[in-house]
């Protein structure tokens, strides 16, 4: 088992070295760099001008020698300022060294932020944790509803229930965040009311009228699948031999769902609460960017939109960090619940 | 100047009788569906559930409105008329006497008109890029499922590196203005846009390689049809200037591709390793047939069935990352009709007006739905055969 998660480990983290290195590419592309140029310096600038501005913050170094800087395994160089010769920092907002130092995200350095003129440290952990209360209520709203549906409808396949909530789970499968978002913006602010549309005062404070809405939409879209699969495993328990047999002992059916199908029914739907992070992750983006809730996706959205390079990699590490410690968590979750299943 | 609206009830009417052409056509192909249910298959066997005819239902109508969307369309999405300007469903158009039966949005559009576009958009890309994803994923997910060892590792691990992409980051690194400048999306298109020709040459040659009167029709139209629409998808370059695609789409159509390629791996190569264990491939391995033989002619028919509904399933997925696309504005013009840009638009303006923002999400997820109650009758109907 342990060398198991240790070579998972392993390749977690070349993953996370292959995908850092693409997008390190992709925005470094020319385009991106002349945008980000242009939105770093005055209106009328001319293309010398923005080049020396490219130069001046050391983005016209090679290539690796920049991305090794980033990650912390090269000494991360200052800039000369060109009106004195001196070693100066890149940007006057941020601590950058002023001689060579290592100084990456190996060494927990993540760089300077050129939209919100900061480093990126101070403005991507805030974000996180303003996502991760987001987070914990959708858990906390999804998770018992979901299992809940699931269960009704796979304790008796076939039945008028189970047809009812099959179908009301498929039709919210079928509705991303941001048809939802619209809906019930539509009905719970336009016309009742009584919810508030936008959640940007949630930084300040949590309140049923500002949260519901964010939460209720990113909820809504994973409940239909997490209830489908609990309904395929449930059914899939229903018919196994030892329910048969609890049945037959006289047992009553709801004593039998509970103590006997229950727990072998629930192993399934872990894995894919799980693998559900991901998912939430693209939703956080579309519901904070419609609500106004300055949490991670939205960060990530001003960072990719104004081509803000260190935001952006921070960004694309922790998420693709969740996404692969979620997939680990899923896989070895799934083998200590399931005494069946014994990894190699 | 005081504009005229008809009432709710007319306006229901008014969105009926539009869509006449599509009734036409839905009435008489679901009327011969149902007719000839006994001799159509899989297809026939949706018929005999209530889900699988309300799936059939609702995606074919919206097939027929993509079609047909220039007659059912009252105004040219484009078109923005100024004294219509966020008016209200049902007023009535001065100049034609036209209604905008849905109302006006910020740019005075017909909201209505710009819905029956949208469709267009949407049922053109969609399912080409599942098609394409279709392609790469299985002429990549046979190999790594019957070989594994090195070859299953590396295309994992690649495969696993996409999956591991938030589709919104990727999206935001891969559909900018920015990149259509570089070669990149071009040499992503010529990458992707060969599989399909890859996949039926060995198709067809794995097949017919012993009698060549076959093969040489078959590989020569594979190689005709594929290399012209190959020239005219990625360099541009169609001699008869038939098959066209702008820049951006085919920015985007590269990226949902991209996007959603490994899924389809994940998918083919986990029913490659199932299937063969079977008895008949052991059968044709002793026959002594060639590899890709056994994987294209004996295991591709026997994983359909979950490949089918699978495909059903990532259409209505593409149909949502489209939309985000939209939502997000990245790679369709601004002005483009497709629903996703349309719910932009409106979703910012919901405190003022409401009615923009209701027939695209609408639009949207009732195809989505569809398509998700087809999947999901067509995998009842699978399971019991």
């Amino acid at each position: 088992m342990l060398s198991f998660i240790l070579r998972r480990l392993g390749t977690m983290a070349l993953t996370m070295l292959c995908l850092t290195l693409v997008v390190f590419f992709l925005i470094n592309l020319d385009p991106n760099l002349k945008k980000l140029a242009i939105s770093q310096t005055e209106m009328h600038t001319s293309a010398e001008q923005l080049e020396d501005w490219l130069v001046n913050h050391g983005y016209r170094q090679n290539f690796f020698s920049r991305y090794g800087q980033w990650l912390g395994i090269v000494p991360k160089q200052p800039v000369t300022d060109p009106a004195t010769g001196k070693p100066t920092r890149r940007f006057a907002f941020c601590n950058d060294p002023v001689e060579p130092t290592f100084s990456g995200v190996l060494q927990g350095d993540f760089g300077c932020s050129t939209k919100f003129k900061t480093s990126v440290a101070s403005k991507l952990f805030p974000a996180l944790g303003a996502t991760g209360i987001l987070m914990f209520w959708v858990l906390v709203v999804m998770v018992p509803i979901s299992l809940l549906i699931g269960i009704l409808a796979g304790m008796r396949e076939g039945s008028r229930t189970d047809r009812t909530l099959s179908v009301a789970s498929i039709a919210s499968t079928a509705t991303p965040e941001y048809v939802s978002g619209v809906i019930f913006t539509v009905i719970f602010a336009s016309w009742l009311g009584l919810l508030n549309g936008s959640a940007a005062s949630a930084s300040r404070g949590i309140t049923f009228y500002n949260f519901t809405l964010p939460v209720m939409t990113l909820a809504i879209y994973g409940i239909g699948y997490i209830a489908r699969m609990t309904r395929a495993s449930m059914v899939e328990v229903m018919t196994q031999q030892y329910i048969r047999t609890a049945r037959l002992k006289g047992l009553s059916f709801g004593s039998v769902v509970v103590k006997h199908a229950l727990r072998n029914a629930l192993i399934a739907p872990f894995t894919v609460i799980m693998l559900q992070f991901p998912w939430l992750l693209t939703g956080v983006v579309i519901v904070e960017v419609m609500f106004r809730y300055q949490g991670f996706g939205y960060t990530l959205v001003e960072a990719a939109g104004n081509n803000d390079i260190d935001l952006l990699l921070g960004c694309s590490l922790v998420s693709v960090f969740i996404v692969l410690i979620t997939q680990l968590i899923s896989d070895v979750g799934y083998a200590f619940l399931n005494p069946r299943i014994r990894v190699q | 100047m005081q504009l005229e609206y008809i009432g709710a009830f007319n306006v229901v009417l008014g969105v009926l009788a539009r869509f006449w052409p599509v009734w036409i056509a839905l009435v008489l192909v679901m009327g011969a569906s149902f007719a000839y249910k006994k001799r159509l298959g899989l297809y026939g066997q949706l018929f005999d559930s209530s889900v699988g005819i309300v799936g059939v239902g609702i995606c074919l109508f919206w097939l027929f409105t993509a079609i047909f969307a220039s007659t059912v369309s009252p105004f040219d999405p484009l078109v923005q008329i100024p004294i219509m300007k966020d008016a209200l469903p049902g007023a009535v158009e001065p100049q034609s006497g036209l209604v905008y039966l849905f109302g006006g949005d910020k740019l005075a559009r017909d909201v209505f008109s710009r819905m029956v576009y949208g469709s267009q958009i949407v049922l053109i890309i969609a399912p080409a890029a599942t098609g394409f994803a279709l392609m790469v994923g299985i002429t990549l997910g046979l190999p790594a499922g019957y070989y594994g060892g090195r070859i299953d590792t590396v295309l994992s691990f690649l495969a696993n590196l996409v999956l591991a992409f938030p589709v919104i980051l990727l999206f935001y690194l891969l559909v900018t203005p920015g990149i259509m400048e570089t070669p990149i999306p071009y040499a992503m298109a010529g990458l992707f846009f060969l599989f399909p020709i890859i996949f039926f040459s060995v198709l067809f040659w794995t097949r017919y390689k012993k009698r060549p009167d076959r093969l040489y029709i078959l590989l020569g139209l594979t190689l005709i049809v594929g290399g012209w629409v190959y020239a005219g998808l990625v360099f541009d370059a169609d001699p008869f200037r038939i098959i066209h695609i702008d820049p951006n789409q085919l920015n985007i159509f590269v990226a949902v591709v991209f996007a959603s390629s490994p899924g389809v791996f994940r998918i083919v190569r986990g029913l490659v390793m199932d299937i063969k264990t079977r008895d008949y491939v052991a059968a044709a391995q002793t026959r002594g047939e060639s590899p890709w033989y056994i994987m294209l002619w004996e295991i591709l028919p026997n994983a359909r069935g979950p490949l089918i509904v699978d495909a059903c399933l990532r259409i209505g997925y593409t149909t949502i990352l489209l939309g985000t696309l939209g939502y997000f504005g990245l790679g369709l013009a601004p002005e483009s009709p497709d629903w996703g840009t349309a719910i932009k638009d409106a979703s910012r303006l919901l405190r003022s007006f409401i009615h923009p923002a209701l027939p695209p999400t609408i639009a949207l997820m009732s195809f989505v739905l569809g398509l998700n109650l087809l999947a999901d009758s067509l995998r009842e109907q699978s399971m019991k055969d």
